[in-house]
């Protein structure tokens, strides 16, 4: 609004709204009120302090319901005053004036003491406090907190309270906040459809078609359907036509909230499999302990931020490990996880090399045997895990620049789902950088294609499968710092991403990094769908033969289901295509 | 030694063992030297050999290593376990003539599919159809594509997972997270009467035997060979014209039945089934069992899951803390060091002993440890 218009307006504002705007402030009205003869005037006093933002008012309409609030006469003028503070000689107490908040003063200016019994007390009856209570309900819809004030507001709106409807008027006019003025107007329009009136029903669901919010659907099919018993042709067709479009909205909303987090959930398959590709992938080595490095990154991010904050003291096998803190706080320490992402991959990197060079160097030709070893070094390190931090989930605390989220037309965009897509994109360029662009990554390619050959031409095929493995073990630790800040971190963290992991790699194709990227969001994609489509599909399984009710049941379940139902597709999946999406071809043959 | 020998050794050996469990245990503890919890334990031991079996069958013969053995376990015992659920009758908690779990999620009558397992020909019908039927459907789509492999593991290991997480929901109506337990009778006797228990002993022993007996035998048909020599080179034996898939859904079908038995008799005696028995790391430990005790021999899982459980009754209760580290650093060091199990120990001590005897006598030749020598000959 142009400076001009807005002048107007608040002139126009002031005109309709006297009581409201350009009254006395709280303190001053509330004064008048107790001061003002009779009950008429003191009723419509207290009304005007409805919607205010003013904090004294809930206080001191308090206090004068518990008869807390005096008159003190100082010679001809009285003078509303608060007894506050403990009871001193002869019970008397500090006086704090009404008005000014500021304590009561003699003529010399030092201040009172007063004794309750001595003054006027200020009294108070059904009407007032009736009043009273409409006020303080509707001090919450001008609370200084935006949110707080967002669900006063639908709180009147959902209730569909008419009486309330001038003061949330009185709060638009004031209200600057986007959310919030939503809010009064869906909550003005929700509650002027108990209105008598046809064309104040109509004008409501005019103006809720406009707004189009998911919450006010109940209403207005509660409406709607009211309209239709009466035979109400006007109102029902407006109903109708806005249910409509509130509907089309919340299947644009779904729609696109469903492609978020196909993609969010794409790319922490994409982060925890890319290590799989790498070690399974690429050099063959069937990683049951893979859960276990995410859950090294987890942890280690869990200890970076324990060193930055106030430090921590571990059990470590009857030894206790106590580890100095920073104490850093604020911005300093909110950068703990910056650090932590080299951290968990150097820790899960060097962790991977042990295991490496400890055990899967003498298995390389005996697959299903380094699946079992390494799932034997799965248990040992969960036990471990469990033994040093604790079986349960210890608290990984979000930076303030990863929580907080961003609403968009009803879609909510949680910020640490943003950075975990950004993430997997940047890693796996990075990846493919490594992999295509450095020495590293050609002898990598080199070993993983014909180890016999590579070795021939004097490349360290030994020291290659170590960093190899070290690469991907890595990966899975920077997986698990970033699992830390969308769930929980406890021992058995990085069991409920294997089975997952796997199935991405095996989709995509062994030994294809792109494959890999394809079928982590595919998956993704197909799991968000599946889980969000799923109950609507449900009545629709009723009607199959035999198992009709059983699968009904289920699709209830939408988020197992859909695991479930996703698993199966993949089994079928790989009928079609056995090697994965991207097959490497060779003509060797086993 | 001569062929026929080593065979009557064997069969005498096997009948000694046998007529050991299955007669003179049950009646030391009807005569009370053996316990009621100790011959309840080792019904437990048994039924875990019978899964350790199946595993062996796929892992050791086949070479299919298979993760999804728990599921077939627990599957025989949950359609085992629906007719021990029925035939417990109005005496439950809520003594309703349904399940407790039933009444507890809303229910007042009985859902279909539950209605026949009254019956127990049905339910007995039942443990070996469903596991055999997923097994089957399973394996025909997996072996028909040729997935093989770590890829055959990896998938029947998503199957458990998948299975398991379905389980796990109230709405499948199988329980939810706590599955079956307080049951009372089995075909009419009282199950926690010591008298049951050692009869459900005998059964599962003599099972065991029956299934041992199978397996000895279907391994020296020209069926067992043609699944070992799967097991050695798949591409030759489909090459010389074998349908080889068949073979392998075959074997598949037949170990998911077995572990599907050994399911259904480890319910009665443990007196509880739930979801938990069906996760990947319950397959796995199967084939732990079957590592350790020596897999692609018959006798091996047996003495491994029965070892095994042992170690771990014992350790849980001294050790609680430890168990799992203890249960990993074995199998690495199985896997690492003795990929034969337990049966190869003495075979390979033997060659040591041998090779150490065959050295030259040298003045310290008794002074080096036989184990030095145990490395160099499993190269050989």
């Amino acid at each position: 609004m142009k400076p001009l218009s807005r002048l107007l307006f608040f002139i126009a504002a002031c005109g309709l709204w006297p009581l409201a705007w350009g009254a006395a402030p709280a303190r001053e009205t509330i004064v008048q009120a107790i001061l003002a003869e009779d009950d008429a005037r003191k009723v419509a006093l207290l009304q005007q302090l409805a919607g205010q933002g003013d904090e004294a008012i809930a206080p001191l309409l308090g206090a004068w319901k518990a008869d807390n609030l005096f008159l003190h006469d100082t010679g001809g003028t009285k003078v509303a005053v608060q007894l506050v503070g403990p009871k001193g000689e002869n019970d008397a107490q500090d006086a704090l004036r009404l008005d000014t908040g500021k304590p009561h003063v003699d003529a010399t200016g030092k201040p009172l003491r007063l004794v309750a019994s001595d003054l006027i007390a200020v009294e108070h009856n059904a009407n007032l406090r009736r009043a009273m209570k409409a006020v303080l309900d509707l001090a919450e819809i001008a609370h200084p907190v935006a949110e707080k004030r967002r669900q006063a507001i639908h709180a009147i709106g959902f209730a569909q309270a008419a009486d309330k409807i001038p003061a949330l008027e009185a709060r638009l006019k004031l209200e600057t906040d986007a959310v919030v003025i939503l809010a009064l107007r869906e909550s003005i329009a929700l509650a002027r459809l108990k209105d008598a009136s046809d064309d104040v029903k109509l004008a409501a669901l005019t103006e809720l078609r406009e707004l189009r919010t998911l919450s006010s659907y109940d209403l207005i099919q509660a409406a709607t359907k009211t309209a239709e018993r009466a035979g109400n042709a006007r109102l029902v067709t407006a109903g109708r036509a806005t249910l409509l479009a509130i509907d089309q909205h919340r299947s644009y909303v779904d729609f696109f909230g469903t492609l978020f987090r196909s993609a969010s959930l794409g790319s922490i398959l994409l982060v925890v499999a890319l290590g799989l590709a790498i070690t399974f992938g690429l050099m063959g080595v069937i990683n049951m302990a893979h859960g276990e490095m995410i859950a090294i990154g987890a942890y280690t991010t869990y200890l970076t931020q324990a060193v930055f904050g106030a430090g921590l003291t571990i059990p470590c096998f009857g030894l206790s490990v106590g580890i100095p803190g920073m104490h850093l706080s604020g911005w300093a320490y909110q950068l703990y996880f910056v650090a932590a992402i080299p951290l968990s991959f150097l820790a899960a990197a060097v962790v991977g090399i042990g295991l490496e060079r400890g055990i899967i160097q003498f298995l390389y030709r005996r697959p299903l045997e380094s699946l079992l070893a390494t799932w034997g070094v799965s248990l040992l390190f969960q036990q471990i895990l469990r033994l040093t931090f604790g079986a349960n989930n210890v608290q990984v605390s979000s930076p303030t620049y990863l929580s907080g989220n961003w609403t968009v037309g009803d879609i909510i965009f949680g910020w640490n789902r943003v950075f975990v897509i950004g993430f997997a994109i940047l890693i796996v360029f990075g990846v493919w950088l490594v992999l295509t662009k450095t020495s590293l990554g050609l002898l990598i390619r080199a070993v993983m294609q014909n180890r016999q050959m590579a070795s021939c031409m004097g490349v360290r095929t030994e020291r290659v499968n170590m960093l190899t493995f070290g690469l991907g073990s890595g990966l899975a630790g920077l997986a698990g710092a970033f699992l830390s800040q969308i769930g929980n971190v406890g021992p058995s963290l990085g069991q409920s991403y294997i089975v997952d992991s796997f199935m991405t790699v095996v989709v995509g194709g062994v030994g294809n990094l792109f494959g890999t990227v394809i079928s982590a969001f595919s998956i993704g994609g197909l799991d968000q769908i599946l889980q969000q489509y799923l109950p609507s599909w449900a009545p629709g399984l009723a009607g199959f033969p035999l198992i009709g009710g059983f699968l009904q049941n289920l699709a209830q379940d939408s988020s197992v289901f859909g695991k479930i139902l996703v698993l199966a597709l993949i089994v079928l999946f790989l009928q079609w295509r056995p090697a994965g999406l991207f097959v490497t071809r060779s003509r060797s043959l086993d | 030694m001569s062929a026929t020998h080593v065979r009557r050794l064997e069969v005498i050996a096997i009948t000694v063992i046998a007529v050991l469990f299955i007669v003179v245990f049950p009646l030391l503890n009807a005569t009370g030297l053996i316990s009621n919890f100790t011959i309840n334990l080792w019904g437990k031991y048994l039924c875990y050999a019978l899964l350790a079996i199946s595993v062996d069958l796929l892992w050791g013969y086949t070479g299919l290593l298979s993760l999804g053995q728990a599921l077939f376990f627990a599957l025989g015992g949950y359609m085992h376990g629906m007719y021990l659920m029925r035939m417990i009758g109005d005496l439950g908690q809520h003594k309703k003539p349904i399940p407790d779990f039933l009444v507890f999620l809303g229910w007042t009558e009985l859902p279909a599919f539950w209605q026949p397992f009254a019956n127990f020909p049905f339910a007995l019908t039942m443990v070996f159809l469903v596991p055999g039927l997923i097994a089957y459907c399973f394996g025909r789509l997996a072996f028909r594509s040729r997935i093989k492999g770590v890829y055959f593991s990896i998938l029947t290991q998503a199957l458990t997972y998948g299975a398991s997480l379905m389980f796990f929901r109230n709405n499948l109506l199988m329980g939810g997270n706590n599955g079956f337990t307080d049951f009372k009778f089995v075909l009419g006797f009282d199950l926690l009467s010591a008298t049951t228990q050692r009869a459900l002993y005998i059964v599962t022993a003599v099972t065991l035997l029956a299934v041992y007996l199978g397996c000895r035998w279907l391994s020296r048909t020209k069926f067992g060979l043609v699944q070992q020599a799967i097991r050695d080179g798949e591409n030759r034996v489909l090459f010389s014209g074998y349908a080889t898939a068949n073979y392998k859904l075959f074997v598949f079908v037949l170990a998911a039945a077995i572990a599907a038995v050994g399911g259904a008799l480890y319910v009665p005696q443990v007196g509880i089934i739930n979801p938990s028995e069906m996760t990947p790391d319950k397959s796995l430990e199967a084939v732990v069992w079957c590592a350790v005790g020596g897999r692609g021999t018959l006798v091996g899982p047996i003495i491994g899951a029965i070892s095994i459980n042992a170690l771990k009754s014992y350790a849980t209760r001294a050790f609680p803390d430890l168990w799992l580290i203890m249960l990993g650093g074995l199998f690495v060091l199985i896997v690492l060091f003795l990929p034969g199990g337990i049966v190869s120990l003495p075979s390979r001590l033997s060659a040591a002993w041998k090779k150490f005897r065959a050295t030259p006598p040298a003045p310290d030749a008794t002074a080096s440890p036989p184990a030095a020598s145990a490395p160099a000959s499993a190269k050989a």
